[in-house]
């Protein structure tokens, strides 16, 4: 075989599963893969190499036996640091977490081992999954393989990164307000998250309960619907599962089939703040799936005017309750216990030490958000928002199937360019946060590179809860337009990365 | 709404246990003053007769039945700990001194 | 340690009551004996290892999450049901914001503004008249981990160098019971407290809900205080006196409040709203931490659990499971069993009612049933600091003693023996008697012997019998019984010392 690295997650495990590989030497592979350009990408923070290997061999093993593989076994795959992996070292980007190792697999680690995927390493994140670029990893920021010198979005920049740069075909994110779909769009590749409920959070290191959720990042369409497809489904160990049956992804991603499909423009997602390019590139999609026999129709959508603002009270009010574990007592770092201090002092001198400015920024700001005398003005008003939110999208799917957006606003900016600045670094969500407030689901996909700078950009596909086949259809039939408008992946025309020897 | 003052930041980061600087204090609260000034839109739509939402999925009633599972071993559960003495964490004494 | 601020002298009770209003208002925090813990499967067993009962949900390890335990929300509506409260149609769990070393989370899963169970009441007997304690709610919660504290003079909180932690204890159910202000009881308040804590422990004792076993910390209370001056007056300020773990600890704990409070108040000196601890040693209470405006809890809705809406079909059948009433059972049983009212309070006050029914049931006349369980066996579970149904003997042991002494088998002091044997584990009523040798001498012959014997023995006493003095035969009856190590039956002894003396 050519070089293993290049093959889609489909193919690899066709692959494994017919011996014209094996999971091993495709696992090696990867790994060399990692020796040879991360350094430069930083998007692991933890290789687990023997770990990766043992569990090839494993799949090797059954294959050999004649056992039946799951249609992704023996396929290498990065894990985002914020899901626990037992016995394998659990940082969340954090100084807090260095060296903690989890007692336990989270859901999706489970079910990703329970499905022969090869679990090359944990990936780089901004610190708690605060941030979107990376710059908030108390690790260092990831590279993006289309330029070093730019950021490969966040909190999740180090999974797309990873799968950008050829390093794993397969990536798990997690999505809070976009944090797997913006890393998509400015690396080109493909992320989705999920409907709320769809992948179990049990294990996944909370951010905010109520907006996180983990999802698959790949470079194609298909291979994005059959991650999916393991690690989705009703879990009974999250209270918030939801116990309904996944629809059928994979014949989603395959139908590619687009006539007749009713698609909205939401009004309030673009035009000002957003780069020209962007723009032109999303138009154009457009254009191509209009051709393709889908209709358009512009939606408006008022209140997402104010998902941002409402998603910045939510969040931060949620997480500094969640956050509020790491105190030194249980696990995790602890600073200042020279037998004088008490455990109050341990704590406050532990968190100061352990979380970056923004991680305190955000505790700061929800403690405020939730504390008496403000919370109806800020948490509860925010609610309501959020209603209103969930309405506007009831309201759109009533006359389209689905919408459409840029992914992001700009395409990657560079590193250091926002990071004093957290407002301008927010608005790179403002596009994404709307589905992670009303629970349903989205996608993007890369469309081409703004021809003003040469970088991905992404267009986004939003579903109503529970109808996450639409994304695979839309983003299938899109994706398969393009290839064929294109010649080649888009991935294609990444710069090829200095190898180190 | 109401800016933020240094003092309500300095209170804040002790109710949220963390022991800023004086001049890690100065930079949160004029970061602060602006984040919230920007999320305070939130106030300007009019929603009175609005339910909150504060799940994004609308479940009830999920439960478990009684029944044990098996729990970690103590070894597994101190595993992660800074301090153990015997089967136990060991924490700084819980009281200030003045207490 | 700060001298406590507001420890100046105590008044006397009776002028305190005098001119002052109390009143009152109890938190009672129960631990439910469910299987699991309220959020995850682990065990709630009391005595385990140290953190050996304890998994990444309550251990508040990063990512682990919480699913409710069925048989706690069960058990929530009917100690709602059971207090006469309203069940929510709807209610959520929230999140109570603070940290402590032994709260995995640093934050207790609880319910805010809207709890399971509201507006109840549960009415009380004293000094013969019905008390009605209005109940605000009933909500479900759970339990903190448990601290040691090392070093320092008095192993307590203050002044330890540093603390144990133990989460075996973290995360089992609680349902925390919230009184309404108690008004009017004068100077009853604080019988008025007891009889309401211990008509709670009868009421969840029956319910099967909870062991409610004060001094092992499964039924917890907390004693709020204020006095005013007159009934008309607006309330006053509050203390808050916490973990009073028995019942006459919750009498006393309101009585000291009382006589401290009026102290303060009549000093001229504002009561300062605060948390208290008492101790069982002088029965005082001391300050603890005041309740500063910093105390600001963030309470918001639980994102990790969704809502709990118990149907009206599911409390209607969990209405029919209630069990009668105590205080109407206690009226039926006493009728049945013909004890007085003193009797009758002192086995519901050790917890003998269940085990005096039981052993009733297996065949004993209640007499004797109360008999041994509030004598013997309630003096043998006092020595070992247990309460009596910890005790390592059933109602069906107890009903065989009975039995064996009814047919003479044993007399009273043979069966406390074997009663013993029983408890020390040596097997069944009647191994004991066969292992111990224990059998009343029934031996006529045997016993002819001897009592011929203690005549010869003690001559002056025979004679004073002949001369109609039958009060000098306990001495005669007393020779014998040693003669036969206790194992004759002493009535028929004194029987035959009479006859062949000639008095019959
Ligand atoms: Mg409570
Ligand atoms: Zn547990």
């Amino acid at each position: 075989m050519g070089d293993l690295t290049s093959l889609t997650a489909a193919q690899a495990a066709e692959a494994v599963a017919t011996g014209e590989t094996s999971s091993v030497e495709l696992t090696r592979a990867h790994l060399a893969r990692i020796t040879a350009v991360d350094a430069s990408v930083h998007a692991f923070l933890h290789v687990d190499e023997v770990g990766a290997l043992v569990s090839a061999a494993a799949v090797d093993a059954r294959r050999a036996a004649g056992q039946e593989l799951g249609p992704l076994a023996g396929v290498p795959l990065a894990l985002k640091d914020v899901l626990c992996m037992e016995g394998v070292p659990t940082t969340c980007g954090s100084k807090l977490l260095e060296g903690w190792r989890p007692p336990y697999d989270a859901t999706v680690t489970r079910r990703l081992k329970d499905a022969g995927l090869v679990i090359l390493g944990k990936t780089n994140m901004d610190e708690f999954a605060m941030g979107s670029s990376t710059e908030h990893s108390s690790y260092g920021p990831s590279h993006n393989p289309w330029d070093l010198d730019r950021i490969p979005g966040g909190s999740g920049g180090g999974s797309a990164a990873a799968v950008a740069s050829f390093q794993a075909p397969l990536a798990i994110g997690t999505d809070t307000g976009g944090s797997i779909r913006q890393p998509a769009a400015v690396t080109g590749t493909v992320g989705v998250k999920p409907t709320y409920g769809g992948v179990s959070r049990y294990g996944l290191v909370a951010l905010a309960s109520s907006l996180d959720q983990a999802g698959p990042c790949a470079r194609t369409v298909l291979d994005a619907a059959l991650l999916h497809t393991v690690i989705g489904g009703h879990d009974p160990l999250d209270s918030t599962s939801i116990d309904a049956p996944l629809p059928d992804l994979v014949a989603a991603a395959r139908q590619q089939e687009v006539r007749g499909l009713r698609i909205g423009l939401v009004k309030q997602l673009g035009g000002e703040g957003y780069q020209s390019g962007v723009e032109q590139r999303f138009g154009e999609a457009v254009d191509l799936l209009v051709s393709l026999g889908a209709t358009v129709q512009e939606v408006d959508c008022p209140s997402f005017d104010y998902a941002l603002a409402a998603y910045y009270l939510i969040l931060p009010s949620e997480a500094s309750s969640n956050l509020a574990k790491f105190d030194a007592m249980r696990y995790g770092l602890r600073v200042g216990d020279d037998g004088t201090r008490s455990a109050e002092q341990v704590m406050a001198m532990t968190r100061d030490a352990g979380f970056g400015d923004e991680v305190k920024r955000r505790i700061i700001l929800g403690t405020y958000a939730l504390s008496s005398g403000y919370y109806d003005a800020y948490y509860g008003q925010a609610q309501k928002v959020r209603t209103l939110i969930a309405r506007d999208f009831a309201a759109a799917f009533e006359r389209v199937d689905v919408l459409v957006s840029p992914t992001c606003p700009t395409t990657a900016f560079k590193l250091g360019d926002k990071l004093d600045d957290p407002l301008a670094m927010y608005l790179n969500d403002v596009a994404t946060i709307p589905v992670n407030l009303a629970g349903n689901c989205g996608m993007s996909l890369p469309v081409g590179l703004a021809p003003e700078d040469g970088l991905p950009v992404g267009l986004q596909i939003m579903a109503p809860a529970l109808a996450d086949d639409r994304l695979y259809r839309v983003g299938g039939a899109l994706e398969a337009a393009l290839l064929e408008q294109w010649g080649h992946p888009l991935l294609d025309e990444a710069p090829a990365l200095a190898v180190a020897r | 709404m109401a800016a933020l003052t240094r003092a309500e930041v300095a209170h804040l980061a002790k109710l949220a246990r963390i022991a800023v600087s004086d001049a890690e204090l100065d930079h949160l609260a004029g970061q602060l003053d602006v984040i919230l000034a920007s999320v305070a839109r939130v106030g300007e739509v009019v929603a009175d007769d609005i339910p909150p939402t504060s799940h994004a999925v609308p479940l009830t009633n999920v439960v478990r039945l009684d029944v044990v599972r098996p729990s970690l071993t103590a070894e597994q559960a101190l595993s992660g700990a800074p301090a153990v003495e015997g089967d136990r964490f060991r924490v700084p004494r819980i009281l200030d001194e003045e207490a | 340690m700060t001298a406590p601020t507001q420890e100046a002298e105590l008044f006397d009770y009776d002028d305190a009551v005098a001119r002052f209003d109390p009143v009152l208002g109890l938190e009672v925090h129960v631990e439910l004996s469910t299987a699991t813990k309220m959020f995850c499967g682990c065990p709630t067993e009391f005595g385990a290892a140290p953190n050996s009962q304890t998994c990444p949900t309550c251990l508040g390890l990063p990512g682990a999450l919480p699913v409710v335990n069925e048989r706690a929300v069960e058990a929530a509506v009917r100690i709602g049901l059971a207090l006469n409260c309203e069940i929510a149609e709807w209610c959520r769990f929230a999140r109570k914001n603070y940290f402590y070393p032994d709260m995995p989370k640093n934050f207790q899963t609880s319910q805010y503004d809207e709890p399971i169970s509201f507006n109840g009441w549960l009415d009380v007997e004293v000094e013969g008249q019905t008390v009605r304690v209005e109940i605000e709610r009933a909500h479900m919660e759970e339990d903190t981990g448990k601290s040691l504290h090392v070093g320092g003079a008095t192993g307590r909180i203050h002044g330890a160098d540093y603390s144990l932690v133990d989460y075996n204890r973290a995360g089992i159910p609680l349902i925390e019971i919230v009184t309404k202000p108690i008004t009017g009881t004068g100077a009853l308040a604080p019988e008025v407290a007891k009889a309401y804590v211990s008509a709670l422990r009868e009421l969840l004792r029956a319910l099967e809900v909870s062991d409610v076993r004060m001094e092992q910390g499964s039924l917890r209370c907390d004693v709020n205080l204020s006095l005013r001056p007159t009934p008309d007056s607006p309330l006053g300020t509050r203390s808050e006196t916490k973990n009073v773990n028995s019942l006459r600890s919750v009498e006393r704990a309101v009585r000291y409040e009382v006589r401290r409070h009026a102290a303060v108040l009549s000093s001229g000196a504002k009561v300062v709203q605060e948390t208290r601890h008492f101790h069982e040693d002088t029965g005082a209470t001391t300050s603890g931490r005041e309740k500063s405006d910093a105390e600001d809890y963030r309470y918001f809705p639980e994102p990790d659990l969704v809502p709990i809406a118990p149907s009206r079909e599911w409390v209607e059948e969990l209405r029919l499971t209630l069990p009668e009433p105590p205080p109407v059972l206690r009226a039926r049983r006493q009728a049945a069993w013909g004890f007085t009212d003193l009797e009758m309070r002192d086995a519901v006050n050790v917890g003998a009612v269940p085990l005096i029914e039981d052993t009733v049931a297996a065949g004993a006349a209640p007499s004797a049933a109360r008999k041994w369980w509030l004598g013997e066996l309630a003096r043998a579970a006092n020595e070992r600091g247990l309460s009596l149904d910890d005790l390592d003997i059933s109602p069906t042991d107890v009903a065989r003693v009975v039995a064996l002494v009814e047919v003479g088998t044993l007399n009273d002091k043979l069966a406390r023996s074997c009663l013993e044997g029983v408890l020390a584990g040596e097997g069944t009523p009647d191994e004991v008697v066969a292992s111990r040798g224990l059998q009343v001498v029934s031996d006529e012959g045997a016993l002819t012997a001897a009592v011929a014997e203690a005549i010869a023995a003690d001559p002056d006493a025979a004679q004073k019998v002949r001369d109609g003095k039958a009060a000098a035969v306990g001495a005669l009856v007393g020779a014998v019984m040693k003669a036969t190590r206790g194992q004759a039956d002493a009535a028929r002894v004194r029987e035959l010392l009479l006859e062949s003396l000639g008095e019959v």
